[in-house]
């Protein structure tokens, strides 16, 4: 018997990371033998399968299964390129109140049975869809800019976990929290132009997960549809794999967060 | 970063420091709602309008808050600043 873990990606913020952060840490635990899926909270708005690269491959959704309109089986849809990996497609036509608690409990449920991680795919805000995203997690990667709206939503979306979450409705162990600060740039920070790693911990005042750099990998990745996770010559590549490796309880040095060396003259007289 | 950058930086204070600091401030205020009991909106309200009665302040320039400090203890506190003679 295992015991399933639901993860939730959640930032309150949009456009943070979450999907990119989800399709990789999903994809980084299946590499790793888990058996994983990951789930597509955002319902009228999904891109986890254009991220995912199986646009073409979606014929039922979340919402589909929650109505008894489709099983799961015929729902999710097995990765090409990773074993182990399975993706639960959003409703693209649907709006959020499609999502009822009764509903994704019941599949996450039937979910927990099959897989050994679920891995939740928030949607931006703190309405309907993102609440259901956090509800049933077990754990929850807050994705964070270094940037003052992004690290003031986290906070909120802290409190949430804490008040909110189904653990603390039921008063159980609380939500396991985790810091995952994306977009990072090392120069800008030795600059003075962007918070650093330490200022965010100090902030929210969560265990950090893992940082990713600002990185042309993540685009490059989501234009061919394969997670920047299997670009393991990538710097946010690296930098999630290290993460899923963190997650896993394993201990990893921090990497990509000190500017890179640059040679003398290159420092002098600039990039 | 060039020689030139690097002096530029040098003399504007920077503003990841700023950011660092209005962040502590909204999450200190952010945490402070957090959890409070439903009727708390609506006697904070009532506390600025009986102020009110007496001196003419803005909203902002009343701050109530609840700081539970333990299991066994609350302490509401009431900042109000009030304008100048
Ligand atoms: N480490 C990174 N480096 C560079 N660009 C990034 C990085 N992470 C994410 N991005 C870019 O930021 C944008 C938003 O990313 P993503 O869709 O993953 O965010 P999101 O939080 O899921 O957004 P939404 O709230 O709309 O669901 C995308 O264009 C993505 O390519
Ligand atoms: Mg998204």
């Amino acid at each position: 018997m295992h015991m399933a873990q639901i993860i939730v990606v959640t930032s309150g913020k949009g456009g943070v990371g979450k999907t990119t952060s989800s399709a990789a840490i999903a994809t980084g635990l299946a590499l790793k033998g888990h058996k994983t899926v990951v789930v597509d909270f955002d319902i009228g708005l999904r891109n986890l399968d254009l991220i995912m690269g199986c646009e073409r491959r979606v014929v039922y959704d979340f919402v589909n299964v929650i109505n008894g309109e489709a099983n799961l089986n015929q729902t999710l849809i097995k990765d090409k390129r990773t074993s182990n990996l399975y993706i639960l497609p959003a409703s693209q036509t649907r709006d959020k109140d499609a999502l009822t608690k009764e509903g994704v409990g019941r599949v996450l449920d039937e979910l927990r049975k099959e897989f050994e991680y679920i891995i939740c795919d928030s949607p931006a805000g703190i309405e309907t869809g993102a609440m259901m995203a956090l509800y049933f997690a077990d754990i929850a990667i807050v994705t964070t800019n270094p940037e003052v709206s992004s690290v003031r939503d986290s906070d909120r979306i802290l409190g949430m976990l804490q008040s909110k979450s189904k653990r603390a409705e039921d008063g159980l162990e609380p939500v396991k929290e985790f810091l995952l600060l994306t977009r990072y740039s090392p120069t800008r920070v030795a600059t003075g132009e962007m918070l650093s790693v330490a200022d965010v911990e100090e902030i929210l005042a969560i265990p950090l997960l893992g940082v990713i750099p600002e990185s042309q990998a993540v685009l490059k990745a989501s234009n061919s549809g394969i997670p920047v996770i299997v670009d393991q010559e990538s710097d946010a590549g690296q930098a999630y794999s290290d993460s899923v490796a963190r997650l896993l309880g394993e201990d990893v040095a921090m990497r990509f967060v000190t500017e890179e060396k640059k040679g003398f003259l290159k420092r002098i007289f600039g990039s | 970063m060039s020689l030139l950058d690097y002096f530029k930086t040098k003399k504007t204070p920077s503003t990841a420091v700023t950011a660092k600091e209005r962040l502590q401030i909204i999450v200190a205020h952010q945490r402070g709602e957090r959890d409070v009991p439903d009727y708390f909106p609506a006697m904070k309200q009532e506390i600025i309008e009986v102020i009110r009665k007496y001196v003419q302040i803005d909203s902002d320039q009343v701050t109530v808050q609840l700081d539970q400090n333990d299991d066994h203890l609350s302490v509401l506190e009431l900042n109000v600043t009030l304008p100048e003679k």
